[in-house]
């Protein structure tokens, strides 16, 4: 197999393909009827299913944040308060949504390709097609729609978490009150942030969903294929997710 | 009526099905019939238009599926009901929403009326007691006769079955002929079943198609089948005959 295909061939026609699966997927979009009860379920699988785990990741991100700031940058020259003034925006422009978005891709991602993975393989699909119905609107549809959806809502609730979790093991530890992290908080707080960490959100959750759809879509080989889909919707989805993260900030700060 | 016409398909440069031709009339059961990896199940696919042909056509009721929008083929795909290998029933669903599902997508029925055909559809295939069971709590049979129970929910003119035997035990396979052919001449429906059972083929069948090596080597009635002496589809019906003794002499031609 020649470089230029690895390279260029073979990565441009899987990006085709993905374009042309959205393409015919969101052609059905105004079919809701069809799609509803399967994207409420979705709602509640990708979404409320995930907030534990998605909290837990989070206090212990804004924990160790204010640890290593602390033990960092602490001196008799720096005010306590710059702790508050670096966790923060830390956890709002960045943290939560990577947090949050690795976290689903493991969770989520990989859920998304087994169970697609699965239905292609058992002809689950095919039969859905036989049926007369457009699969693509029926299965990435809800999947995609409740990932945009949800995920700038667990990102909401990771900043929060994380930023109270923060603050608590800095009052706690005695490091900082939380009255001060709060007021350093304050200091270089900017609307936008939150902003921009919803639209990262939203990214974040499109690329892992939309990504693990198409990968547990075009699945084959039996049980051996769904594992390879599983493993590759959650190694892509983090990997462009870093990309996206990189390109969003270099768009939008 | 379905008609395939010089139908070519190829998989990683390889001739699956070549200058494939044939014939469905209405209301008549017709057995595909050939080796495994003969390409029976790739032409099923092709006649719902789940697999594009290279060359060649398909036509439903005059309607080269291959030639319409996707739009249109969904439209063509309503008239059918397909009976999966390994009954494609969505394991999410209990054995009531499986055969629920197609109602509740493409008619207007209420619940209730949705419930009643149900009923009726799981007593066709003798089962009306397990709508609350879920796919993974039935046995393979019982997973093929609820397919079978979504299969023919909408009512379809066309029901295609791939291999709906193979896997079962003869006495469970024997009810699944029965099936197969009660809801043909209950329904009124063409039916296409691709098979390597002869049992089968003799049993529900009323004209045999035989694919040999991706070709259509033989088409016929079942009379025709019995009495015809071509040497390769005598063999292939021969090793399906019951026999007793060296396995290596089984599905030799009868001189």
């Amino acid at each position: 197999m020649s470089i230029a295909r690895i390279l260029i061939v073979d990565p441009l026609s899987s990006l085709g393909r993905y374009g042309q699966l959205l393409y015919q997927a969101f052609l059905t979009l105004g079919d809701v009827r069809s799609y509803w009860k399967n994207f409420v379920q979705q709602m509640v699988s990708i979404g409320l299913e995930s907030i534990p785990i998605i909290a837990l990741a989070a206090a212990f991100s804004g924990m160790v944040t204010t640890v290593q700031t602390a033990y960092q940058l602490v001196s008799p020259i720096i005010p306590r308060n710059i702790i508050g003034a670096i966790v923060v925006p830390s956890m709002i422009l960045e943290l939560a949504a990577v947090v949050t978005g690795f976290i689903l891709a493991g969770r989520v991602g990989a859920r998304i390709a087994a169970e697609l993975g699965t239905m292609r393989v058992t002809e689950q699909i095919d039969a859905l097609e036989a049926m007369g119905l457009n699969s693509t609107g029926y299965l990435i549809v809800p999947r995609i729609l409740a990932g945009v959806v949800m995920f700038p809502c667990l990102y909401l609730i990771a900043a929060f978490v994380g930023i109270a979790g923060g603050a608590g093991v800095g009052h706690l530890m005695g490091l900082i009150p939380i009255t001060e992290f709060m007021e350093g908080a304050r200091m270089f707080f900017k609307p936008f942030d939150p902003v921009f960490g919803i639209i990262k959100a939203v990214v974040f959750g499109f690329i892992i969903t939309s990504l693990s759809c198409y990968v547990g879509y075009n699945t084959s080989g039996g049980a051996e294929g769904v594992g390879k889909a599983t493993t590759q919707a959650a190694v892509s989805s983090c990997i462009f997710l870093l990309v996206a993260d990189l390109l969003l900030a270099i768009t939008f700060l | 009526m379905i008609e395939i016409r010089n139908l070519h398909k190829q998989f990683d440069g390889r001739d699956v099905l070549m200058d494939v031709s044939l014939d469905v009339h209405d209301g008549e059961t017709l057995a595909i019939i050939g080796r495994s990896g003969s390409g029976k199940s790739v032409l099923l696919k092709h006649i719902v238009g789940l697999l594009n042909p290279d060359s060649g056509r398909v036509l439903v009721d005059g309607v080269d599926i291959n030639a319409i929008s996707y739009d249109e083929l969904r439209m063509v795909r309503r008239n059918f009901g397909v009976l999966f290998q390994g009954g494609a029933l969505f394991d999410s669903m209990s054995s009531f929403d499986n055969v629920a599902f197609p109602l509740r997508l493409f008619t207007q029925m209420t619940e209730e009326e949705i419930s009643e055909e149900v009923q009726i559809c799981l007593s066709m295939v003798e089962l009306p007691d397990v709508g609350s069971v879920f796919p993974a709590d039935l046995s393979g049979g019982m997973q093929k006769r609820v397919a079978l129970a979504r299969a023919v929910a909408l009512r379809p003119r066309y029901i295609l079955y791939d291999e709906p035997t193979s896997g079962l035990d003869p006495e469970t396979s024997n009810t699944i002929d029965v099936l197969i052919k009660g809801l043909a001449d209950q329904l009124n429906v063409t039916s296409i079943v691709v098979t390597h059972d002869m049992h089968s083929v003799l049993s529900i069948a009323d004209r045999a198609a035989f694919i040999h090596q991706g070709r259509m080597h033989w088409t016929g009635t079942i009379q025709e089948l019995h009495e015809s002496d071509d040497q390769t589809l005598r063999a292939f019906v021969k090793a399906n005959e019951y026999f007793i003794g060296d396995p290596a002499e089984r599905g030799q031609t009868a001189s």
